[in-house]
């Protein structure tokens, strides 16, 4: 029986609320924390996010009879208290997959968090979680390489790599940026970093920092028979200007490129993505621009949530923050994004903050890179919370080393291998980390200055953007 | 600046070739070893032994002693087999490997007796 036309404004929840709804497998269901305004009933407001981040607009249109909105209505079909916080609650929505371009991150977060954000009704909102169906998952290209592929490539086994961003941020000529590269890689680590905002500064053009870092590169590999790379920042105006700089990466041999895929854009990204995936190259990537997105409890995108986009997108390395160095991450919600980076299934935990069951199918995984005011004091328990799949980035904590870079570096290895083999034995590293470092720091003169060095650092402030799992 | 000790690497001297994991640390004794076989036995990887010249060891492919010890979980079996093939190329570097066939990546890879530096 057709419907007939009747002009004029209707209640969202006359349309939109769907508590009898039972999802489908094939449906991207998100998770949003909604703090309305006051006074407005909370299926109405989940009703006016589900039909304002899928087909609904403010007031019924005649068009609307055209198609079958039925079937392309995102439906909001729950509404759960959030433990400790009675301002706000989290409503469920459930997408058809029909509403979204197969293999678009772009296009998912366009209209999941488009323009509701800003909607009225509300005073903030959160998309705490997403969960592609794998229906979805299987048409995007993600992770150019992987983290199995990766350890092939740079011939890494059964342990964490280490990484050194290279500072100062910015002002370096390229000969004397590369020359920080080369004493870090003859040291011991697997890779040194382009800060983020390197990329091509009157003070360092592009092109003559990847000459002289790929120099650097050659000769810490010859010198110590070991792989190497550096991450390569192609981030750059255009896509095009990105392509250029990747391309001559490849040509020049490098084994790994650098993007930033907020700054840049998920659609620059996808782009890089897939090009590295058919030219062999791996890929890293940092994320500039989180914080302003994840770090507010009530309004933004969790950053699970951009973990997800980004393993659609495409990565082989993602800044996943450290838990124990200078910068924001609850233990628990970390552990749980650094499942989403690496498993090929996610299941629902509420106390890591992960709300659906993700499954992955076939597609790679990320690894995640912890880096940020970490040094080798920190070492045991990085091991211990991060495992083998891991990038451990010591940037201050490489170059800061009394000696310079090389014995820094050589500190950071003999510390990081020192834990695994302990690991490997069966030992508490976060128990007996001290005793660890203190026996491997009598054969590395190196270590055991670093260890001195660092012997009084602590970041301790509590983090912002705690988990709800409590109430207060 | 006297205490400062000067990084000792160099493209000309040998030792100052590494080989990935472990090599880092002072060379493993026989407990030290064993205790990374039983680690390697307790993930339930497959147990591998190659060698190498030391001045072939950059490559992706080594000489594998025999074939992997698909499903061996004796440590005494395996550490026997170690000595085998240590016995059979001296000069070698032997490395042991835990497959893990899940993955289909090593889970585990370390030289546990070094050849000489060349």
């Amino acid at each position: 029986m057709a419907k007939k036309y009747d002009a004029g404004v209707k209640e969202y929840r006359e349309t939109y609320w769907m508590p009898e709804y039972t999802p489908l497998e094939s449906d991207i269901l998100a998770c949003f924390k909604i703090t309305p305004q006051p006074g407005v009933p909370r299926e109405e407001v989940a009703a006016a996010v589900a039909a304002e981040s899928s087909t609904g607009t403010w007031t019924t249109v005649w068009t609307d009879l055209l198609t079958d909105l039925d079937h392309y209505k995102g439906r909001a079909y729950a509404i759960e208290d959030v433990p400790g916080d009675d301002t706000c609650f989290y409503a469920f929505v459930a997408y058809p997959i029909d509403l979204f371009e197969e293999g678009s991150v772009v296009n998912v977060l366009t209209s999941l968090v488009g323009n509701v954000f800003g909607f009225k009704a509300l005073r903030a909102l959160r998309l705490e979680d997403i969960r592609f169906p794998l229906a979805y998952v299987m048409t995007c290209n993600g992770p150019p390489q992987g983290i199995q592929v990766e350890r092939d490539i740079m011939n890494k086994y059964g342990r964490p790599m280490l990484g050194c961003t290279i500072k100062p941020k910015l002002g370096l000529s390229a000969k004397n940026y590369g020359r920080a590269c080369y004493e870090g890689l003859r040291g011991g680590l697997d890779f040194t970093k382009d800060d983020e905002n390197v990329n091509s500064q009157p003070f360092m053009r592009w092109k003559h920092r990847f000459d002289f870092v790929m120099e650097a590169i050659l000769k810490a590999e010859a010198e110590t028979g070991e792989r190497k790379g550096h991450y390569l920042n192609v981030t750059a105006p255009t896509s095009d200007e990105m392509m250029k700089r990747a391309e001559y990466a490849k040509e020049i041999g490098a084994p790994i490129i650098m993007h930033d895929f907020l700054t840049g854009g998920f659609s620059a990204n996808t782009q890089l993505a897939q090009w590295c995936q058919d030219n062999g190259m791996l890929l890293h990537i940092h994320r500039a621009m989180h914080a302003v997105l994840d770090r507010n409890p009530h309004h933004g995108i969790h950053f699970r949530v951009l973990t997800k986009c980004l393993r659609l997108s495409g990565g082989d390395h993602l800044h996943s923050g450290t838990v124990v160095g200078k910068l924001e991450g609850d233990r628990d919600a970390t552990l749980g994004w650094i499942d989403i980076m690496r498993d090929s299934f996610v299941p629902e935990d509420r106390s890591r903050g992960i709300f659906f069951d993700q499954d992955w199918g076939s597609m790679p995984g990320v690894i995640p890179v912890a880096s940020g005011g970490i040094h080798v004091w920190h070492m045991p328990a990085l091991v211990s919370i991060f495992g083998d799949d891991s990038v451990l980035q010591f940037g201050g904590g490489t170059l800061g080393h009394p000696w310079g870079n090389a014995a820094g570096a050589a500190a950071n290895r003999v510390a990081v291998e020192a834990c695994v083999e302990a690991r490997n034995m069966g030992r508490e590293l976060e128990k007996e980390g001290k005793d660890i470092l203190t026996t491997a720091a009598k054969s590395s003169p190196e270590l055991a200055a670093a260890m001195e060095t660092w012997k009084e650092i602590k970041f301790e402030f509590d983090t912002v953007d705690k988990l709800d799992v409590s109430h207060k | 600046m006297s205490d400062m000790q000067d990084y000792n690497s160099s493209l000309g001297d040998a030792n100052s070739r590494k080989f990935e994991t472990f090599s880092y640390l002072p060379a493993m004794n026989a407990d030290q070893i064993r205790a990374q076989i039983e680690y390697i036995v307790s993930k339930g990887w497959n147990p591998s032994i190659e060698h190498t010249e030391p001045q072939n060891a950059g490559g992706s492919y080594w000489y594998m002693w025999k074939l992997p010890m698909f499903g061996e979980t004796d440590v005494d079996a395996i550490l026997n087999e170690c000595e085998a093939c240590k016995k059979a190329h001296p000069g070698n570097h032997v490395r042991l490997l835990g497959l893990d066939n899940f993955a289909q990546c090593a889970g585990a890879s370390m030289v546990i007796f070094r050849g000489e530096a060349v």
